[in-house]
């Protein structure tokens, strides 16, 4: 489903060159559930970022769903995007000004979704998050729990297969961090390809694999990619 | 935000109010020209010179138009009625009371010429315009201020040191734009050359036949007096229609300018809308980045801020055609004269100008928006 083959991203600032992923191999099958981990600066989130198409390599080449995105126009990587990508992010990044239903409803809306359909599923997934009764509230008038829980609904809202987690826990309590936690590997159980990059080993401990990145490169991986595919396909 | 509306709204209100003063200036007029009657044909002496250039060595010492100038020009085919007219000032008493008034010196035919009614008595006697009778009649304020309620016809009144007879008395005017007919002291025109001691006549106004042809009447005119003064045809004639025409292009290009003006400050309104907006999105490369995330295109993110831009300019269009409205329509209240009515294609072009300079002005800020990474717009709102 995910194929990097020989992915890098330089960043060139004046006349220094960060390396920020270098000759990166990863192949990723549906219904993973993936922890990524390293020293800050070690590429996590650049490497996340690619994955979900918000930024391109430098070199290499990224299938996504057997698609080469390499030489893709803008329009269709944000169809990719917004259609089978759902991003998670530390700071919630939800719009302050709209109430945590609208937010919900937002990727629907970009996609051109007709309203009946999009109150449907708006309202299933705020049942389904705990949050049903807060639907109207805005972003500030909610716990930090409760904001992720949004973000994490909206995430799901395109019905995507693939969910990106950047320290989705970075900003919460470690009550609140736990059933985000909890939220997100009951997606993966429903078949949702899940990686999360995070600082917590315990959380990291959770994955079925666990990737360790360095200095931009792959140092540890504890996952066998190809027999979990098998087993995807078997199964 | 209330600074765009205002800036648009003033903008747009601007242009309607202003061109609704030209416009009502220029409807005064014309107005006021109908109200002379549609056939009149004006003589005044001296030549309108259109073009420039030193005046010639020879010949060129003005000549008068004198009374019987004036009475020839009645030989015209064209001519239905003639009437020379002199204007000055003097002072009008009677007993003690003596005030300086304006005179007009003409004859028996400007009656029917102006449509003035008499109230009381007669107005001119016809006869012979050169015999300087002593006879005047008084306009109805005038009248008033010297007779109060008194009968005035056949009593005897003073201009400068002669008595005059006063045979009637005008009936009270409404506004005109050349002269406050209730204030006005009428003589015969001889005398009224008598008493300010001139032989040149101010106008003649004569009104058209009816079914003659205007361009032949005033080639007219010309011949005649070219003919009494020795090849020179020193006079200027005038009609309703061309004097309409000049004073038409006039208030036309003061109407635009003032557009014109007006218009200005519509893009001084899209400037700011484009300031604003750059702050805007400025503010917000957080969202626009989350925007991209959930999947907007660039095409989407740039038609949600030239949405705004628009939103804006509109909702500042539409309180400056509110303003712009109410406005002319308290300058009307208040000048009732004035038809001040903006012209449809100010109220169009204004609120037009205003929404294409939104949009024009909204385009920068919101190709910036669409253009931003992604990445580095969700990770400088952090
Ligand atoms: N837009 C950018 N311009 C320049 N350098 C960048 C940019 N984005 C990332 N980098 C650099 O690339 C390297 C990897 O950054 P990245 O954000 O992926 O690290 P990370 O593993 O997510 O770190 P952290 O745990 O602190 O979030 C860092 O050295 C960073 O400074
Ligand atoms: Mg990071």
């Amino acid at each position: 489903m995910i194929e990097l083959t020989d992915i890098s991203r330089h960043f060139t600032m004046g006349d220094q060159t960060v390396r920020a992923l270098d000759q990166i191999n990863l192949t990723i099958n549906p219904g993973e559930y993936i922890s990524l981990m390293g020293p800050s600066g070690s590429g996590k989130s650049t490497l996340l970022n690619l994955i979900g198409l918000l930024d391109t390599a430098s070199s290499g080449r990224y299938l996504f769903d057997r698609q080469d995105t390499t030489d893709m126009t803008d329009h269709k990587l944000a169809e990719l995007r917004g259609r089978h990508i759902g991003f998670v992010f530390q700071s919630f990044h939800l719009i302050p000004r709209l109430s945590a239903a609208d937010n919900v409803m937002m990727p629907m809306t970009l996609a051109g979704i007709d309203i009946a359909q999009r109150r449907e599923r708006v309202t299933k997934l705020l049942q389904r998050f705990g949050i049903a009764d807060r639907a109207d509230h805005r972003p500030s008038e909610l716990s930090g729990g409760q904001r992720q829980r949004v973000a994490i609904a909206r995430a799901m809202v395109m019905q995507p297969s693939l969910i990106l987690a950047d320290e989705p826990t970075g900003n919460l309590d470690q009550r609140s961090g736990k059933e985000v936690v909890e939220q997100l590997e009951a997606l993966n159980r429903d078949g949702i390809t899940l990686i999360v990059v995070t600082h917590d080993d315990d959380l990291g401990q959770r994955a079925q694999r666990q990737i360790k990145l360095v200095d931009g490169q792959i140092v540890s991986d504890s996952g066998a990619s190809e027999p979990m595919g098998i087993d995807h396909l078997l199964a | 935000m209330i600074l765009i509306l205002a800036a648009t709204a003033t903008g747009v209100a601007a242009v309607i109010v202003l061109t609704a003063l030209g416009n009502g200036a220029r409807q005064f007029v014309v107005n006021q020209f109908s109200s002379m009657g549609s056939n009149l044909v004006i003589a005044l002496p001296g030549r309108n010179e259109t073009t420039g250039g030193p005046p010639p060595m020879f010949g060129s010492t003005p000549r008068d138009l004198t009374l019987n100038d004036a009475l020839a020009l009645k030989s015209a085919a064209g001519v239905a009625r003639l009437s020379p007219v002199v204007i000055g000032t003097g002072p009008v008493s009677r007993g003690s009371m003596s005030r300086d008034t304006p005179i007009v010196g003409t004859t028996a035919e400007l009656q029917r010429i102006r449509d003035l009614e008499v109230a009381q008595g007669k107005f001119l006697p016809a006869g012979d315009p050169r015999r300087a009778v002593a006879v005047a009649l008084l306009g109805h304020t005038l009248k008033q201020e010297i007779f109060g309620d008194a009968v005035a016809v056949g009593e005897w009144i003073r201009i400068q040191d002669r008595r005059f007879r006063v045979i009637g008395v005008l009936q009270e005017q409404g506004n005109s734009f050349d002269l406050d007919w209730n204030e006005i002291v009428v003589v015969p025109v001889a005398t009224a050359q008598q008493l300010f001691n001139t032989q040149t006549i101010f106008r003649v106004l004569m009104t058209q036949r009816e079914g003659s042809d205007l361009p032949e009447l005033k080639q007219e005119l010309h011949r005649i007096i070219a003919q009494r003064h020795d090849g020179e045809d020193d006079i200027t004639i005038l009609s309703q229609d061309s004097l309409m025409k000049t004073f038409d292009k006039v208030f036309n290009a003061l109407t635009m300018a003032l557009a014109a003006i007006a218009g200005v400050s519509l893009i001084v309104a899209g400037i700011l809308i484009m300031n604003v907006m750059l702050v805007s999105v400025s503010q917000r490369t957080g969202e626009v980045g989350l925007l991209k995330a959930l999947g907007a295109t660039k095409r989407q993110i740039l038609l949600l801020f030239l949405n705004e831009a628009l939103l804006l300019s509109l909702g500042g269009a539409i309180v400056g055609l509110l303003l712009g409205i109410t406005g002319s329509a308290l300058v009307r209240q208040l000048y009732p004269t004035i038809p001040a009515y903006a012209p449809e294609w100010a109220i169009f072009g204004g609120v037009s100008i205003a929404l294409s300079s939104g949009l024009l002005f909204g385009w920068l800020p919101a190709r910036r928006a669409a253009e931003l990474d992604p990445v580095i717009a969700l990770m400088g709102s952090k």
